[in-house]
């Protein structure tokens, strides 16, 4: 039993030292926190470029970001105003994120998997989710793949490697741990990159997370989204250090803080990232700073926690931060890459209206399933109590049907 | 022979069905005793061993590991071979990136499977005790439980096991005494099962290991040494959901679950000599449970006991109790009776008085009888 003890020592496998290594001093330090940590970045809020050598994207593949990102924000609008006009019962927007979520998506594999968290529609909408079954999704019809059984927003997309979302918050980030490890050993040169918000970071499923992947050696990305708000909770009622950057080191995690607000900077570093996550065959974690421009959801009104009072908390930050679509707007006309700049974003903008207008026309008039979808995927089959549970269901149903509008749902026969 | 109570005692006694217990310290219970004369009664062929509970679940592991190459066993201290030696041999034979120990949070350990079982891994976690569960309450019910519903069917968490003793030993007070499956089983999605035997604890750790839901494992740890049969060596799965008819009976049926069962048939002994014939049933899954065999039973014998360790609220004998009334009303001769725990925590010196013993059961035998 001695020398099983000494097991615990040895790794059949490690490319990274163990950081426990303490040695003695007589000099007496309280270690107190000094310097914040800088954030990465490219190009500045006028967008200028900063340092060429990453002024790396082909122009037609960041044109198709830009106007990925212009689509995303455009999107969000028109779904957020049908919440409003009650068309939909239910939307979250994630302006201000548009370079975030889509340049660290657009920045690893399509066989990678992706825990959202669900602020990154805008990912999901680059692997190829269209406005179309997005609107499916948020009326919950019979052609969304969740098939109605959640809110909206909750979108999963198992061909697109995009898993579910789930309400919980930071449940999905010891999950993508464990994805991760997985990964590393079947062998896989695949990673596993989890979405998590400042708010969610608190949670201790997500620091549990970290060190469960450190130690355990996950192919994991953590790319938290520091946005500065969960609901009304602003981030210096969230967390008294210095954001959520320096938990990775004190796991032994590669960190990178990167602008969340530089296409540019969002990009690189998580390629970098998964780079070094297939190398090392560790987890990293990414800390992307930026700011939540719109509500919660369509259940908050910030107005009433983002007073100007508030607001001054951040009156130095913001300018610096700024917006994202902007500053790409600003690069793109400074460089060049687009004749009529305003004329074809309208354009653009006045298509993608379009689109969403139509694709809610379309899901409002699609039926919701069957009734007796209820009753599926509980287990991988139907059990005993719950067939019984289904023809209680449907007798009450033979006699008081027309007090359920049925005509919703897709027909089915009862008796 | 016969045993009562605790003792600081530690020896062997062969028993009338001829099978031995090796009964160490503070183990000794009536129950302990009892858990040796009562075989498994789903018994599959072939070259058998004498092992215990815990040699079986080490055995069904390794087969578990032996077949499938995405099978991986983890939680705390598993690595050196457990604290309950389930997993002794395991790292050795399989290596540490297979069997391996986690950090320290079970709410860690259960979210790492989960998303381990949703790429398609057969994740075998172990909850070092059943009373650490409860940071790991919202994985396993608003993650494992809903995965593959939520998703529509795309993604689900049916590789997922999730290991944990249970159960009154006889010295482990508030907490390491827990039997929490009610909490679980009001939740859609899951599967809970509690083997009795070491028959019973190889073949349902292998078929629910294999089987495409999330899966609870309770295993009763007082029978962790106490349960010795002869096993057998090869490969093979019992069915979950199914219930045992442990013992044939006409008067009353006595229902139970893990080291309970033991108890059960302590208490059919003492009312068998005052001519009462009792039906002693193993719901073996508790969900989803075998209501079909206590329902037929309960039509035969008119009479129905349930008893759990847990306490009496909400414990899973309220859903039996009301299930059965509900299909049985017409059939019952006298109210269903619950033998269970207090509603206390589980005390340290009051165990004795506070668990459903045979005693406590033999009495709700008579007063159904007498009803």
């Amino acid at each position: 039993s001695q020398m099983r003890s000494l097991k615990t020592f040895q790794r059949a496998f490690s490319t990274r030292d163990w950081a426990f290594k303490p040695t003695f001093t007589p000099e007496f330090t309280t270690h107190r926190y000094e310097k914040s940590m800088p954030a990465f970045r490219v190009m500045d809020q006028e967008g200028n470029i900063l340092c060429k050598e990453f002024e790396n994207i082909e122009k037609d593949q960041l044109i198709d970001f830009y106007k990925l990102m212009r689509k995303l924000n455009v999107t969000d609008t028109v779904f957020n105003i049908s919440q409003r006009q009650n068309r939909v019962s239910f939307y979250m927007t994630s302006w201000g994120e548009e370079a975030e979520v889509i340049g660290s998506t657009a920045a690893i594999k399509f066989e990678d998997m992706v825990y959202p968290q669900y602020r990154e529609q805008g990912g999901l909408m680059f692997r190829g989710f269209s406005i179309q079954d997005m609107a499916h999704q948020l009326f919950g019809n019979k052609n969304e793949s969740g098939k109605g059984r959640q809110m909206p927003v909750h979108y999963g997309d198992k061909d697109k490697n995009w898993m579910t979302v789930s309400s919980p918050l930071g449940t999905q980030v010891p999950q993508a741990a464990g994805a991760g490890y997985h990964y590393r050993i079947r062998g896989e040169d695949k990673i596993c990159m989890v979405y998590f918000g400042d708010g969610s970071a608190s949670e201790g499923d997500s620091l549990t997370a970290l060190n469960f992947a450190a130690t355990l050696k996950c192919q994991t990305l953590f790319f938290c989204r520091n946005n500065l708000y969960a609901i009304s909770t602003p981030a210096d009622d969230q967390f008294a250090g210095d954001g959520i950057a320096p938990r990775g080191p004190a796991f032994n995690i590669p960190t990178i803080r990167v602008d969340g607000n530089d296409l540019f900077a969002v990009y690189n570093a998580t390629k970098i990232a998964r780079d070094i996550i297939v190398k090392e065959k560790g987890p990293v974690l990414i800390e992307s700073l930026s700011y939540r421009v719109g509500d919660h959801s369509t259940s908050d009104f910030s107005k009433m926690y983002r007073d100007e009072e508030e607001m001054k908390k951040w009156e130095n930050y913001l300018p610096i931060i700024s917006d994202p679509i902007l500053r790409l707007h600003k690069y793109i006309e400074k460089n060049n890459l687009i004749q009529d700049l305003e004329k074809v974003e309208k354009e653009w903008d006045d298509e993608v209206r379009k689109e969403v207008m139509k694709a809610l026309t379309v899901a409002e008039k699609e039926k919701k399933a069957k009734i007796s979808d209820l009753f599926l995927g509980v287990y991988h089959d139907k059990p005993l109590h719950l067939q019984e549970q289904e023809k209680e269901l449907f007798d009450h149903l033979e006699k008081y049907g027309s007090e359920y509008g049925l005509k919703d749902y897709e027909a089915e026969q009862f008796a | 022979g016969r045993l009562w109570g605790g003792t600081s005692h530690c020896f062997v006694v062969t028993t009338r069905w001829g099978l031995q217990v090796h009964a160490g310290r503070q183990v000794l219970r009536q129950y302990a005793a009892a858990a040796a004369a009562t075989p498994s009664t789903a018994s599959p062929q072939g070259e058998r061993k004498k092992m215990n509970l815990f040699t079986a679940i080490n055995d069904a592991l390794r087969i578990a590991l032996e077949t499938d190459a995405n099978a991986c066993v983890f939680g705390e201290d598993v690595g050196f071979g457990g604290v309950f030696r389930c997993t002794v041999g395991l790292q050795e034979q399989f290596g540490d990136q297979r069997v391996f120990n986690t950090p320290l949070c079970e709410q860690g350990i259960a979210g790492f499977a989960v998303g381990m079982a949703a790429v398609g891994a057969t994740a075998i976690a172990e909850i070092q005790f059943a009373d650490y569960i409860f940071p790991a309450f919202d994985q396993i019910v608003n993650e494992a439980a809903k995965y593959r519903y939520r998703s529509g069917n795309q993604y689900d968490c049916g590789g997922l096991t999730i290991r944990s003793p249970c159960g009154a030993v006889g010295h482990g007070g508030h907490y390491h005494s827990q039997s929490p499956e009610a909490y679980f089983a009001h939740t859609p999605g899951l599967k809970i099962v509690m083997p009795r035997t070491p028959v019973q604890a190889k073949g349902l750790l292998l078929a629910s290991i294999r089987d495409p839901n999330p899966v609870l494992f309770m295993e009763p740890k007082a029978l962790y040494r106490a349960a010795v049969e002869d096993v057998p060596v090869g490969d093979y799965t019992l069915p979950l959901g199914v219930g045992q008819i442990v013992q044939e009976g006409s008067d009353v049926t006595l229902v139970g679950w893990g080291a309970q069962v033991n108890v059960l048939m302590n208490a059919s002994e003492m009312a068998a000599e005052l001519g009462i014939s009792c039906e002693v049933i193993d719901l073996c899954t508790i969900l989803p449970w075998d209501r079909d065999l206590v329902a037929n039973s309960v039509r035969k014998t008119g009479r129905l006991v349930i008893s759990h360790e847990a306490p009496k609220t909400s414990g899973f004998a309220a859903e039996v109790a009301a299930t059965i009334q509900n299909c049985c009303f017409l059939s019952l001769e006298a109210p269903i009776q619950r033998v269970c725990g207090y509603d206390t925590p589980f005390p340290l010196i009051f165990e004795k008085y506070y668990v459903p013993n045979a005693y406590k059961n033999l009495e709700a035998i008579k007063s159904v009888m007498e009803a």
